[in-house]
């Protein structure tokens, strides 16, 4: 069964076509990157499935359910941006989603703080960037969600952590959720993918498949494939 | 992080490979249970059906079997061992002679190369 479903999706920002006439179908159980270039409707997309944006036309399905508080309540979602008050303790922080989330397991929570070195007491305020996307992400993927919508992830942070971050993301995911990635840095993260997806602009599907057997269809990794494929003529 | 691999073939196959070379060289041993597949996952870094499909392959070729839910065991067929290792230094062997023949270098310089190696190795 497909946890994510896209019908005939359009979404315009004013006279501005993001996406057009979009139609994919995730199936449940994988860890999913949507990769394209700077622009092409990848946030879009994830901001209409978490409710966030409103399709201009068409329908999106969650879980066999339509966007609202009952697929809000099963997706975690890390978005490119924080949205997190910077006077906040990280341990209020953790209180909050306690409250706000059935599914948060404050356990999992505390251990990946303390793997990476985090103190609860400091407020985010005196966080570096790169910390404080790392306690954001700790946040959702503390959740025992069925889908995790990561959008980029690993993009502030350094080489070390990213290593860290994509095991967290390889250890917590049980094997009946969905993870989705979208991310600029194909080459860290394409060894956990089990499919991809090439968008392009207007939200066009390029490419699409296996992760593992496009380096033996092409012989290239995913980075050098997406290079390929999206490369600008000079 | 995790193992490393060549961007040209499929992970799965240079997982299988790593794996075989661990049973070929007793690092697992004959009817011995391997790890689970997201503790190998988790090692290696990679996606856990990645490394499913690796094992599988490993099955396959008959090196590993499993016990269903007790896990995956190494093959304790001697004669499946012996002919997966001729098969994997037929594989080294073959690379290597190609490699010479690009190089122009005949058969008896290759002995005699060989023959001269293992003597200085010897010496220490």
């Amino acid at each position: 069964m497909s946890i994510l479903e896209c019908r005939s999706l359009y979404k315009n920002y004013g006279n501005k076509r993001v996406l057009e006439n979009m139609n994919i179908s995730v199936p449940a159980g994988k860890i999913i990157g949507l990769l394209g270039p700077n622009g092409c409707g990848k946030s879009t997309l994830i901001k209409m499935i978490c409710g966030l944006l409103v399709p201009s036309s068409g329908e999106i399905w969650v879980d066999g359910m339509p966007i609202g508080p009952q697929t809000n309540g099963i997706i975690s979602y890390l978005p490119e941006r924080t949205y997190l008050s910077n006077g906040m303790k990280v341990i209020d922080l953790i209180d909050y989603f306690c409250d706000f989330y059935r599914d948060f397991d404050r356990k999992r929570a505390m251990k990946m703080l303390q793997d990476l070195m985090i103190d609860p007491a400091s407020r985010l305020r005196t966080l570096s960037k790169g910390t404080r996307e790392k306690v954001q992400l700790i946040m959702v993927m503390a959740r025992n969600a069925k889908l995790y919508l990561l959008d980029e992830p690993i993009a502030g942070v350094d080489p070390a952590s990213r290593d860290y971050i994509l095991q967290t993301i390889l250890q917590n995911y049980n094997p009946e959720a969905t993870v989705i990635i979208t991310t600029h840095l194909i080459h860290d993260i394409e060894r956990i993918l089990d499919e991809f997806v090439f968008l392009g602009f207007g939200g066009e599907i390029v490419m699409g498949g296996n992760a593992d057997d496009i380096r033996g269809q092409y012989g290239k990794t995913l980075d050098e494939l997406f290079r390929e494929v999206f490369k600008y003529v000079q | 992080m995790g193992w490393k691999f060549q961007s040209n073939s499929p992970v799965y196959l240079q997982i299988a490979s790593t794996i075989r070379a661990d049973i070929l060289s007793g690092k697992y041993a004959a009817e011995e249970q391997i790890p689970p597949v997201r503790q190998l996952a988790y090692i290696a870094a990679v996606n856990p059906n990645t490394m499913q499909r690796a094992l599988s392959q490993l099955e396959l070729d008959g090196l590993l079997y499993s016990k269903g839910t007790a896990g995956r065991f190494v093959t304790g067929d001697t004669a499946v061992l012996e002919k997966a290792r001729h098969n994997a230094v037929n594989e080294l062997l073959e690379t290597f002679l190609q490699g010479c023949k690009q190089l122009g270098v005949t058969k008896d310089e290759v002995i005699q190369l060989l023959n001269k190696k293992e003597e200085m190795e010897c010496q220490f």
